[in-house]
């Protein structure tokens, strides 16, 4: 009796481990048995291969066939083996050649009538297979758009169970069928958002642009109706395009939630604003058995918004800081380790207070000293002073309207102009360091022989510090957000008005 | 007889026909007792042989194989015990085997033999 192997691939987090499948025919009474530490979705795979096998005018073997998913001790989960175990029960079976089938990596998950479902996951598995020498997959047809994008992979990309077998050398007449496709992808971030839209607001307009230019986190805070929302929204646009290596990782983030990918990697960096009901687990990713990737994570390489945050539980906040310190965010359970990417933009906009109205002009606050305390006390402290920018948004009245309205506005493309120029200041500046941002560069290295500026520019914050205005911790904030200004003007120092600038960003609140 | 017994009683000829012709001596045949019937018996170098056959005129609804389930098998291992209880024969080993017989209307039956399955 017959034994075949082939290979799949196995997701923990975004790192795929390649996965042994063999299957055995022995001489005993029919029976499809999974071993190798399967999860409840890929026990079934016995009953999925079953009917398709059957359903494509091959039926399995009538004995019992073992099919071993090696290595036995990895955990192995969702539906994306089905394919691998029914070409390694029909290769063994010697429908297929064997040989044939060993050579190629097979992912993809099978419908009950044969054909090949899109299976979550794919382009972060095809990337793993690349990763560790293989040269040739086969996918759901519904899949292949996405396989391709991974440089060096030869994709076959099948419709069904039969055409499977027919390109592995079996003797079938093929039959068409409909190709199970995936949903279509839909636009992330909305491009018509633009700039323009935003009346008065300066100093709102140049904090967008800072923390663009130079990747810093931003904390917005003004009363309801004062644009905070319809910032923030616009932060992503002034955002630089997405590099290739960027992409890929968001498509395989998206890939891996589930969401759809479309046949070109995406330029454009992704925006995530979930609600504040959000659980720990919703914004960095966990689970139970398989480990899927948050909020957070989806919003690497591009912006990650929380409305209302003080509304957010506390505990969900503070997981943000390891990720905010690392740009990696891990997730531990018992039986494995996850790491996401998690070099996201934070933007955390609050009202002052529960009632919003406190520090508005035209309204009086109803709260009490203690409740307004306790409002945006709900912000950890830790959490706040990895945050570089610190605004205050104001309601803009009727008269700065009709103001603003005769001025000439600055455009999403003009400011995206300017960030990508003063990022690639920033990063000239920063070659042969590991940073390429202002708001990675630690203040030591800011504050070091090199890089330090005169005492007549930092002469403001030297002042604030002596005061105990600001912390240790907020000068050398203060120094990046200089950079990034001077960066952002063209000039290669930052000025005395640079640093003033600056402490206002950072001490509006 | 129902149609479904003629096809059943049908395989048992053909299933004990094969065995006789590979060197199985046949003991007995539909030997029932209150707790089921065993299809055949038979001894080959001193081994006793259980067999439970199960016939299909076609593949439509599976193989036979595939009917034949863990529970069936269980009350085959009791019906075994049972029978070397009344036979009084002493056997060097019991072994329970299946046969399948697919039985298409103007072929010529096929017949698959399972040794030792339980």
């Amino acid at each position: 009796m017959g034994l075949a192997r082939t290979r799949s691939v196995a997701l923990i987090g975004l790192a795929g481990s390649i996965v042994e499948v063999e299957a055995d025919i022995s001489s005993q009474l029919p029976g499809l048995r999974l071993i190798g530490l399967p999860d409840a979705a890929l026990a079934e795979a016995a009953e999925r291969v079953r009917a398709a096998a059957k359903n494509s005018g091959c039926a399995l073997n009538p004995h019992k066939l073992t099919v071993n998913l090696s290595p036995a001790a990895l955990r192995k989960h969702g539906s994306g083996f089905d394919l691998a175990i029914a070409l390694a029960c029909l290769a063994a079976d010697g429908v297929v050649p064997a040989e044939s089938v060993g050579a190629v990596l097979h992912i993809g998950e099978l419908a009950l009538d044969g054909r090949l479902r899109p299976t979550p996951g794919m382009l972060p598995a095809v990337i793993a297979a690349a990763r560790s020498g293989y040269r040739t997959v086969m996918v759901p047809a519904g899949n292949a758009d996405e396989a391709a994008l991974v440089p060096g992979i030869r994709v076959i990309g099948v419709a069904s169970l039969r055409d499977a077998l027919i390109w592995h050398g079996a003797r079938l007449e093929p039959i068409a069928v409909d190709v199970l496709s995936a949903p279509a992808e839909e636009d992330s971030v909305d491009e018509s958002l633009d700039l323009i839209d935003v009346v008065g607001n300066d100093e709102a307009i140049l904090a967008l642009q800072v923390a663009a230019a130079g990747g810093h986190h931003v904390f917005m805070l003004g009363p309801p109706g004062a644009g905070k929302t319809m910032l923030a929204a616009r932060l992503p646009g002034l955002l630089p395009e997405l590099d290739r290596a960027a992409a890929i990782e968001v498509s395989s983030l998206r890939s891996l939630a589930g969401l759809p990918v479309g046949r070109s990697l995406p330029t454009r960096p992704p925006l995530e604003s979930p609600h504040h009901t959000a659980t720990a687990a919703a914004l960095i990713g966990g689970g139970s058995g398989l480990i899927r990737p948050g909020a957070a994570a989806r919003a690497s390489h591009g912006v990650l918004f929380l409305d209302e945050a003080p509304e957010f539980p506390a505990s969900v906040l503070d997981a943000l800081r390891q990720p905010l310190e690392s740009g990696v965010i891990t997730i531990h359970r018992a039986n494995s380790i996850a790491h996401f990417p998690g070099s996201f933009q934070l933007v955390m906009a609050a009202n002052p207070c529960a009632c919003g109205q406190s520090g508005a002009r035209d309204t009086e606050c109803t709260c009490s000293p203690m409740a307004k305390r306790r409002y945006l006390g709900r912000i950890s402290g830790p959490l706040l002073d990895r945050i570089d920018i610190q605004l205050r948004v104001q309601r803009i009245t009727s008269a700065r309207v009709r103001v603003s309205e005769a001025e000439p506005r600055l455009s999403t493309r003009e400011a995206r102009t300017r960030v990508v120029a003063a990022r690639a200041a920033a990063a000239a500046r920063l070659v042969g360091t590991s940073w390429t941002l202002n708001s990675h560069v630690p203040g030591t290295w800011l504050r070091g022989q090199r890089m330090r500026l005169g005492p007549k520019t930092t002469a403001s914050i030297d002042r604030a510090l002596e005061r105990g205005g600001i912390t240790m911790r907020g000068y050398d904030r203060v120094l990046r957000l200089s950079w990034t200004l001077a960066d952002l003007d063209g000039d290669s120092i930052p000025s005395a008005d640079h640093v003033g600038r600056a402490l206002y960003l950072r001490k509006a609140m | 007889m129902a149609r479904k017994d003629e096809v059943g009683r049908r395989g048992e000829d053909c299933a004990a026909e094969y065995l006789t012709r590979s060197g199985y001596t046949l003991l007995e045949r539909n030997w029932r007792c209150s707790q089921g019937e065993i299809d055949l018996v038979v001894a080959k170098d001193g081994d006793i042989v259980f067999v439970e056959v199960k016939t299909r005129s076609g593949t439509g609804y599976g193989h036979p194989f595939e009917a034949i389930t863990v529970a069936k098998l269980a009350r085959l291992r009791r019906l075994a015990g049972a029978w070397c209880e009344q036979s009084g024969l002493r056997a060097r080993r019991i072994r329970i085997d299946v046969i399948g017989v697919i039985a298409r209307s103007g072929h010529e039956p096929v017949v698959e033999h399972l040794e030792g399955v339980f």
